[in-house]
């Protein structure tokens, strides 16, 4: 009985909770924005919200806020208004709903957001970039550009006490020093080490968390769709990331699973077919890309996105709280340089991935106003298709503009696809001689 | 005999194959979509009953497939169109291993195993250049019906080279080059090669793999079939059928179901 209380509402607990942390997090970003204290604007690849919150501020995630338009399908209101001052259909439509966002004072269906009183960015997205140089024209606040340096070439990432690893991690410490410095002028409060100490304590729990809920998923009913469910689990990861309630978050997003697994809960009642989803949803149709899926027993088991856009969390990193400032220069280095070996040097890795999660099928989603995450992704598939024998979808929409999104074509596609993949079970199964 | 149909209700015309237990096509029809996609799915099949002297009886699987698939109502299932041109295009020639299909407002590449599944596919994304729809647009802009633009093309000599990648825009680009002074045959084959360009491009995302068979509605026009030669330095199978590929690949999927259904029920693990 016991055990039967400990875990009554276990399953689906991590979806609650998500919406519910979503919500307490725009509530105070509204309460911020009313008080007019600004925010920190920040980006999924690097967002350095460990250190953001030692000066408390707002953390401001404008990706995050826009691709919740889409998904509350109004996007095209934003992205119209926009496109209407003179923002090109061909552009990010992440930093047109921002801007329109901006234009409407921050108001967003789920709230208000604060100004930026600063933005912190990486070089990991090129549009990042751009973007922020326009809030800077806006609101002439700072911007501060972390410079974080990739890999070099596929499959060269090389770690501690190698010393080319070595040096980009004093490159990113240097600069920590300096945003640092920046952040104390900005907020006129004295960067408190212990502060950042606590932080990291917290993005340990989470970093630790996330990479065994990504194993976790190896089981066989997969425990959650990493589309739909994981991009929740991102979103905690993302807006709470050196937060008390990170952490709590995901330590018990592990019992869920490890629950659900021992259980033999799956994502789907019938799990047919496990699938791999490589590049950015479809959040204009965000629940009915997946049905497009679930329909045939497809669940999407893990996904590139849960690697790029969790800014490396995936790896697991543990950074050492007796050296905060080294430490979360390595932190980020290999977390940042991770998310972009998700975008760019990604063929091994899927390949890993298909082994790891006994996958059987792999989508490939570009997307028209994501050029960053899209480019090159025929040419990926078709490196890993001489790599591995497994069948792939190449399906194009995009992750908020609904007016390139055609759900009539790409049900065609999804269809035809698990076509291929029954009649290549069904020979399977008449090569191992069953009926 | 029993018999098997296929319902391929494409999104400007909708056509119908009946076929015998040895896969033979033995009625077709072909008919516009227009606006009512049932009744064309319903009419497409009674032409076809009618021209194989069949009674809808007689018939005891029906496949449907194409964009109106779901409203072949009478149907007793559904295939997608890119499974159905890869079985019809092995069907007709068995050693296919690549398939391109240039339909009304889509083209698909497609590569099939030996026994016609798909093994891969690629088709194009929302936009119709590359399509029949092209044709049409070049068609409505010379005012030259559309049976005789590819005979047309192939009296060019110089191809104009077609930039546009719009469909809506060619009829504008046509008109420009006409009033450049450019021949019309010249610029027939320019469109032809425009299309056969975009359409080998996605074929490379496939891969191209011997042997090539050419189907959809566009498989009639020559000028087009001598454009993709061309343009991938090999030759296409071209069948009579090749506007019914689709609709003859349902069709046998629609017999898979009825020799299935006869094949004698064994319990696994009592007879060996």
């Amino acid at each position: 009985m016991e055990t039967e209380s400990k875990h009554d509402g276990i399953v689906g607990r991590g979806n609650r909770e998500g919406a519910r942390l979503f919500r307490e997090w725009f509530d105070s970003l509204t309460r911020a924005a009313e008080e007019d204290r600004g925010g920190a604007y920040v980006f999924v690849m690097g967002s350095l919200g460990e250190l953001l919150r030692a000066f408390d501020l707002p953390v401001v995630f404008p990706e995050i806020n826009s691709l919740q338009t889409a998904v509350r399908k109004v996007a095209h209101e934003y992205l119209n208004e926009a496109e209407d001052i003179g923002y090109s259909p061909d552009i990010c439509g992440y930093v047109k709903a921002d801007i329109a966002t901006q234009q409407r004072g921050g108001q967003l269906p789920m709230g208000r957001i604060p100004k930026p009183a600063i933005a912190v960015l990486t070089n990991a997205c090129n549009t990042y970039i751009k973007w922020a140089e326009i809030w800077e024209r806006m609101y002439h606040m700072p911007c501060y550009v972390l410079d974080v340096p990739g890999s070099r070439a596929d499959g060269l990432t090389p770690g501690p006490g190698d010393r080319d690893f070595d040096n980009d991690r004093r490159y990113v410490a240097a600069q920590l020093k300096e945003l640092i410095g920046l952040l104390e002028e900005t907020t006129g409060k004295r960067f408190d080490i212990d502060r950042l100490r606590e932080s990291l304590v917290h993005a340990n729990a989470m970093n630790q968390g996330w990479q065994r809920v990504l194993e976790l998923n190896r089981s066989r009913p997969s425990l959650f769709n990493a589309l739909s469910d994981g991009t929740i689990y991102l979103g905690v990861s993302n807006g709470f990331r050196g937060a008390p309630e990170g952490a709590r978050y995901f330590t018990e997003l592990v019992e869920e699973m490890e629950y659900k697994r021992d259980q033999g809960i799956g994502t789907l009642v019938d799990e047919q077919y496990r699938l791999i989803f490589v590049g950015v949803p479809c959040y204009p149709i965000f629940r009915r890309f997946t049905e497009l899926f679930t329909e045939h027993g497809g669940t999407f088991v893990n996904s590139t996105y849960l690697w790029f856009a969790s800014g490396g969390s995936n790896l697991g990193f543990q950074y050492d709280p007796r050296d905060p400032l080294e430490s979360l220069a390595e932190g980020v280095l290999v977390g940042v340089r991770d998310a972009m070996d998700s975008m760019f040097f990604q063929t091994r890795a899927l390949a890993g991935m298909i082994d790891d999660y006994a996958a059987d099928g792999i989508v490939f989603h570009p997307i028209k106003s994501c050029r960053t995450v899209s480019t090159g992704l025929a040419d990926n598939r078709r490196a890993l298709m001489a790599m591995r024998d497994i069948p792939s979808l190449f399906v194009e929409s995009d992750m908020m503009d609904r007016r390139v999104v055609s759900e009539a074509q790409m049900k065609n596609r999804v269809d035809a696809f698990f076509e291929g993949l029954a009649s290549r079970r069904q020979l399977a199964g008449a090569g191992r001689g069953e009926a | 005999m029993a018999y098997a149909a296929g319902v391929d209700v494409g999104s400007t015309q909708t056509k119908a194959v009946v076929i015998d237990e040895g896969g033979r096509i033995v009625g077709r029809s072909l008919t516009a979509t227009g606006a009512n996609v049932i009744r064309a799915a319903e009419d497409a099949f009674r032409e076809a009953l009618a021209d194989g002297d069949l009674r809808e009886e007689e018939v005891e699987y029906v496949v449907g497939t194409g964009y109106g698939r779901y409203k072949v109502t009478f149907g007793n299932t559904q295939v997608t169109e890119i499974s159905c041109h890869g079985r019809g295009a092995v069907h007709m020639f068995p050693a296919t291993r690549t398939v391109v299909d240039m339909g009304g407002q889509d083209t698909k590449a497609i590569r099939v195993s030996a026994r016609g599944e798909i093994e891969d596919f690629c088709m194009n994304d929302k936009c119709a250049a590359g399509t029949g729809r092209f044709l049409g647009a070049a068609s409505s802009a010379l005012d030259i019906p559309l049976e005789q633009l590819g005979p047309t093309a192939l009296r060019g000599e110089r191809p104009v080279k077609i930039s546009t990648t719009c469909t809506v825009f060619a009829e504008t680009e046509v008109l420009s080059w006409l009033g450049k002074g450019k021949k019309i045959e010249d610029i027939l084959l320019g469109v032809h090669h425009s299309i056969a360009y975009r359409s080998v491009a996605l074929l490379w995302r496939t891969g191209i793999e011997d042997e090539v068979t050419f189907t959809g509605g566009v498989a009639k026009n020559i000028a087009m079939i001598a454009a993709l030669e061309r343009e991938m330095g090999k030759k296409v199978n071209v069948s009579e059928e090749s506007h019914y590929m689709g609709a003859l690949g349902a069709a046998l999927f629609a017999l898979d179901h009825i020799v299935a259904s006869r094949a004698p029920v064994r319990a696994r693990g009592v007879t060996p």
